[in-house]
């Protein structure tokens, strides 16, 4: 049976590991190399770099340390975060990632992506959703890496997200925006929802703050993964632990 | 010295490093020569099916592959490529181990592409699956599958039952990915590397 994947989000701002609160105040953690290492001896499944300040300063992440985590770690890896051309994606898939993720730049141009899976497969092409709960309505937001730059898309959550596996896209990245940072849990209902309507793996991330909220997902939801940051690396829930419990709840797990 | 076969797909280089943390230096060629003199030949290989064959054809390199008589690894798509045909595309692949490449089908609760650890369900005894763990989980990422057919070592469930690991006498394959799957995929390389050439 395929597992239930646990995943490490690094955001990196200029070359350097950081954390804030609903995308704001970003604290730093620590290096990337270590960090990564870290983790991948620890047992995670996958490792996602997240260039918070690439997309909203129109540069491309530096691309130096998407080769050394390849030289260094054995373990999946994606990287987001400003890629805005064919050849961007390339260079970093090159470099040795696994998958690109994009979020931005394709509400700019949904297209953007079909030109991903054609030159590099849709196994290779994660679309990232940064999605906020508004009254009733599920709203797409865009350049979520500023607070200062951050605006609501014309886009609706689950709509946008049948339209990006149309297009082309192997796998979603749900970032619920109102649960971020809070470690209140992940919205359930609003992972059941995107999940239902698309026929990819769904990853959910925003939320997760105690070994029970891990639970909650995998056995309230098809969801295929569960990523996280903050409270892993402030070492609150140790990959090694979290796994233990996630067994004992009957959820497989990768030993 | 170990050729990497240039299939024309990116990501190839996660495949060079990890046989570098192994200590084995390769080179990475669509040169006949030097894929012909190497010790070992690893076929790597990420997207589709008919663009791979199509590099690998105008390359000249579809006989030479099938006459080599080293150890060959084919990796996720590579491994594919070694059996006789795929439905992606309507593909003639190469034909060197019978059995045909189908596509997965979107149901509730399987995803496709198959992305994430599986586990794998060892079939026979084989020099590859050599010291692995009793429960080995593996990084496998693809639309496509061959199911079990004779020369399958390993296979592994995703709704249908498929080949994990196929081994016919020199050539061998993978539809995981030995260089993303930790200390279980390392120890599969290890394993290759180790075999008689």
């Amino acid at each position: 049976m395929l597992t239930k994947r646990i995943i490490a989000c690094l955001d990196v701002k200029d070359g350097r590991v950081v954390k804030g609160v609903q995308f704001r105040n970003h604290v730093d953690m620590g290096d990337i190399l270590e960090l990564s290492q870290r983790y991948a001896d620890e047992g995670v499944d996958e490792l996602v770099f997240y260039d918070i300040t690439a997309s909203s300063d129109g540069r491309v992440v530096d691309k130096s340390w998407v080769n050394q985590i390849a030289r260094r770690i054995n373990i999946p890896f994606c990287v987001a975060g400003g890629i805005r051309s064919v050849a961007d994606a390339k260079t970093i898939l090159n470099d040795g990632a696994d998958k690109i993720s994009v979020n931005s730049p394709a509400l700019e141009k949904p297209q953007f992506i079909t030109e991903l899976a054609a030159a590099f497969g849709t196994q290779c092409v994660v679309a990232g959703i940064d999605s906020r709960r508004e009254n009733d309505q599920l709203q797409v937001y865009q350049y979520t890496g500023d607070a200062s730059k951050t605006i609501k898309s014309k886009r609706e959550t689950v709509a946008w997200a049948q339209q990006v596996v149309a297009l082309g896209a192997g796998e979603i990245v749900l970032n619920c925006m109102n649960n971020d940072g809070v470690r209140q849990g992940y919205d359930i209902a609003q992972l059941k929802a995107v999940k239902q309507a698309v026929s990819v793996p769904v990853i959910a991330s925003g939320g997760a703050g105690d070994y029970q909220h891990f639970v909650d997902l995998f056995q309230q939801t098809d969801i295929d993964g569960a990523l996280a940051a903050s409270v892993f690396h402030s070492g609150k829930i140790p990959i090694p632990d979290l796994k233990a419990y996630l067994q004992a709840q009957s959820v497989e797990v990768r030993a | 010295m170990i050729a990497i076969i240039d299939s024309g797909g990116a990501n190839i280089a996660s495949v060079q490093f990890a046989l570098q943390r192994l200590g084995a230096e390769s080179v990475l060629t669509r040169d006949i020569d030097q894929i012909q003199s190497a010790e070992r030949v690893l076929l790597p290989g990420v997207g589709a099916a008919p663009v791979a064959m199509q590099s690998l054809r105008e390359a000249g390199l579809i006989e030479p592959i099938r006459q080599l008589r080293q150890p060959v690894l084919g990796i996720c798509l590579g491994m594919q490529l070694l059996f006789r045909r795929s439905h992606e595309g309507d593909t003639d692949l190469l034909d060197i181990i019978d059995g045909d490449c189908t596509a997965f089908r979107p149901a509730p609760g399987r995803s496709v592409p198959h992305m994430g650890w599986n586990k794998l369900h060892p079939k026979s005894q084989h020099p590859l699956l050599a010291g692995l763990p009793d429960v080995a989980h593996v990084y496998f990422v693809h639309s496509y599958f061959v199911p079990v057919v004779a020369p399958t070592i390993a296979a592994c469930n995703y709704g249908d039952d498929f080949t994990a690991i196929v081994a016919q006498e020199n050539f061998m394959g993978c539809q995981f990915h030995p260089e993303r799957s930790g200390q279980v995929g390392a120890r599969i390389l290890q394993n290759f590397l180790e075999m008689p050439s």
